[in-house]
């Protein structure tokens, strides 16, 4: 069969998914395209940003509603605190940064008057991940995942690619739950459609197989990687089926354990330390419910450091062949 | 209502000796808290409380109240007493507090009682918040409104960042509707602010940032209505009121001892205090004793 021939029909994904002229675009912009939409229909929407307004794309909502914009200036602590008074009020706010400084910087402020207050703040981090490049280690959010996971609450979105942020932005703008939208810097594949299906807390099962004998998930611009790591498999004989797993809390606990049953191992996928991450979720799921062998793709306990996007996903492990190994290294295990 | 009368201050006075007993007996009961801060701020809160703020015990969720955000969330015994006398709930319900399932959470969480504003206790954390609630107040209704936002605050909180982060940006929206009143009574739990971590030259800090600063005597009605009133007046700047309080202010053998800041009095202490506060310092008979 052909790669085609693999992409789940109903999730209409790109069609140009596999050729090397696929069209690339920053998650980043996705969200930023997003936020005025969800601006235009919501006027309780409002926008604060730490001094980053052109880089984590909010600059178009603030061009567009300049009188629903704040500027705060690098002040990532009260950035948390003004978005749940505003939310008090009544307002949806979204607060932008980089996600090292937001949620990084301002976790207790996010705990105390966000999720413990149980306001509906946006927290979005940009810049995560080590693809962020030669800015190097201090500006790679690794952990971000795993503080904001922890929180009661707190819902976690990462989408895989510009289109996915886009819709990803209108539905959490939708919903009364404090929220963490993980973005990404650089110019990443894009694998889904408008018409793709997407609902917040739904995984979505994008590569099948008649025979899987492993399901690999993932999450943000990796999920693209993993789709590469499923179609260079097929001629080794191995099949696998791939999740893009968008939202990483509330976990969708019924399409991964019904993969899991079905294939029996795993591999999850993510640019974030394999410590507390969307690899940490799911083994906290099946380690209670359905124990398989299980690899991790992720950071290894260490930082970050400058490079390209590319060489840093290679020198970390977190790319194609890395994930084709960990397949391979999951099949011994079986 | 507006104005303060000498009837008017006499009964907030009757009022805020009430509330300071019900603190007392709150901390026997909890066996745990902090004593000197909530004596402390007996005044300013009864104030608020029972003369200038808009607000409806029986409607919390009113939206035309006035926002009363308390940041140094450790004092909620006179938060809890001040509500619970104003009529938001049962007074008997003042002795659950700091314990299983209680509404009076040891630091304020809005789910258990959601009357209040908001939760707090982590320090530096409410003015944030009061400057959002200002914002929304000035975006919704622009700069004419008369509701009105005070966030009560400790000077201990004048050693958190996160603090000057909020009065930076308070400064340059240039509130008209944002009080801050703090708790100027020069202790925290380690010893004396000045000793800890300066906070002077306090006032010249404040006004800095551009905020209009007024130094009070935090126990004095007359001068605490003063300075709400000129704070309102104020158009082009949000007011910081430094209200200079004594700690444990109303018993004796508390006031102005930083060893009161965060433990409660235990049995003898508390009845001794009790006494004190019900004969108003011995000037007259107690029919309690």
């Amino acid at each position: 069969m052909s790669s085609q021939n693999h992409l789940t029909k109903e999730q209409k994904l790109n069609s140009k998914l596999f050729e090397l002229s696929v069209e690339q675009v920053p998650i980043r912009s996705g969200f930023g395209e997003g936020l005025v939409l969800a601006a235009d229909e919501d006027r309780n929407i409002v926008g604060l940003c730490a001094d980053l307004v052109e880089s984590t794309k909010m600059l178009a909502f603030a061009e567009k509603y300049p009188e629903r914009f704040i500027e705060l200036g690098v002040a990532e602590q009260n950035l948390a605190g003004v978005a749940s008074g505003l939310a008090a009020m009544g307002k949806i706010p979204f607060i932008t940064s980089y996600a090292m400084f937001s949620p990084g910087r301002n976790w207790e402020q996010i705990r105390t008057t966000i999720t413990y207050n149980n306001r509906p703040v946006k927290i979005v981090g940009s810049h995560a991940g080590v693809s962020v490049g030669p800015d190097g280690g201090t500006h790679q959010a690794l952990e971000d995942i795993a503080i904001m996971r922890v929180l009661p609450r707190m819902m976690v979105v990462v989408p895989c690619d510009a289109l996915e942020a886009n819709r990803a932005t209108r539905a959490i703008a939708k919903t009364n739950d404090p929220t963490y939208l993980r973005l990404a810097r650089e110019k990443t594949p894009i694998i889904t459609t408008n018409d793709s299906l997407f609902k917040l807390g739904q995984a979505n099962m994008l590569w099948e197989d008649e025979k899987p004998a492993v399901v690999i998930i993932a999450c943000g611009p990796l999920v693209y990687n993993a789709l590469q790591a499923a179609r260079k498999l097929l001629p080794e004989g191995v099949g696998v089926t791939v999740i893009n797993n968008h939202t990483i809390k509330p976990l969708d606990n019924k399409t991964i354990l019904s993969e899991v049953k079905r294939t029996g191992a795993v591999v999850t996928v993510e640019e974030h330390q394999q410590a507390g991450g969307l690899g940490s979720a799911v083994a906290e799921l099946l380690a209670t419910n359905y124990p398989v062998p299980m690899e991790f793709v992720g950071v290894k306990d260490e930082y970050g450091q400058s490079g390209t996007p590319a060489e840093l996903i290679e020198k970390y492990e977190l790319g194609t062949e890395a994930i084709i190994e960990a397949v391979q290294k999951v099949l011994t295990r079986k | 209502m507006d104005h303060l009368t000498d009837e008017k201050i006499l009964s907030l006075i009757a009022q805020a000796n009430q509330i300071r007993q019900s603190i007392i007996e709150m901390l026997l009961v909890a066996g745990s808290g902090h004593t000197a801060g909530p004596l402390g701020m007996a005044d300013i809160f009864t104030y608020l409380y029972f003369h200038k703020l808009k607000h409806n015990p029986k409607q919390p969720d009113w939206p035309e109240r006035d926002r009363l955000v308390l940041s140094n969330g450790h004092i909620c015994p006179v938060l809890y007493a001040t509500m619970a006398h104003a009529g938001y709930f049962p007074l008997a319900d003042l002795t659950t507090l700091r314990k299983l399932g209680s509404k009076l959470q040891g630091h304020p969480h809005r789910e258990w009682l959601p009357a209040l504003e908001t939760s707090s206790g982590p320090l530096g954390t409410g003015l944030s918040q009061a400057v959002g609630m200002a914002l929304a107040l000035k975006l919704d209704q622009g700069r004419t409104s008369e509701q009105m936002v005070y966030c009560l605050m400790s000077d201990g909180e004048f050693e958190c960042g996160n603090t000057w982060e909020a009065m930076m940006l308070a400064g340059k929206q240039g509130f008209h509707n944002l009080v801050v009143i703090i708790d100027r009574n020069n202790i925290q739990i380690s010893g004396f602010t000045e000793e800890v971590m300066p906070l002077e030259p306090l006032r010249t800090k404040l006004e800095s940032f551009n905020w209009h600063v007024i130094e009070i005597d935090g126990h004095n009605f007359e001068a605490i209505d003063a300075a709400v009133g000129q704070a309102k007046a104020v158009f082009n700047k949000p007011t910081a009121i430094i209200a200079h309080t004594i700690p444990g202010k109303g018993v004796a053998d508390f006031e102005r001892r930083f060893e009161w800041h965060g433990k409660p009095p235990n049995a003898a202490e508390g009845k001794m205090a009790l006494k004190e506060l019900r004969t108003l310092g011995g000037k007259i008979k107690s029919e309690h004793e």
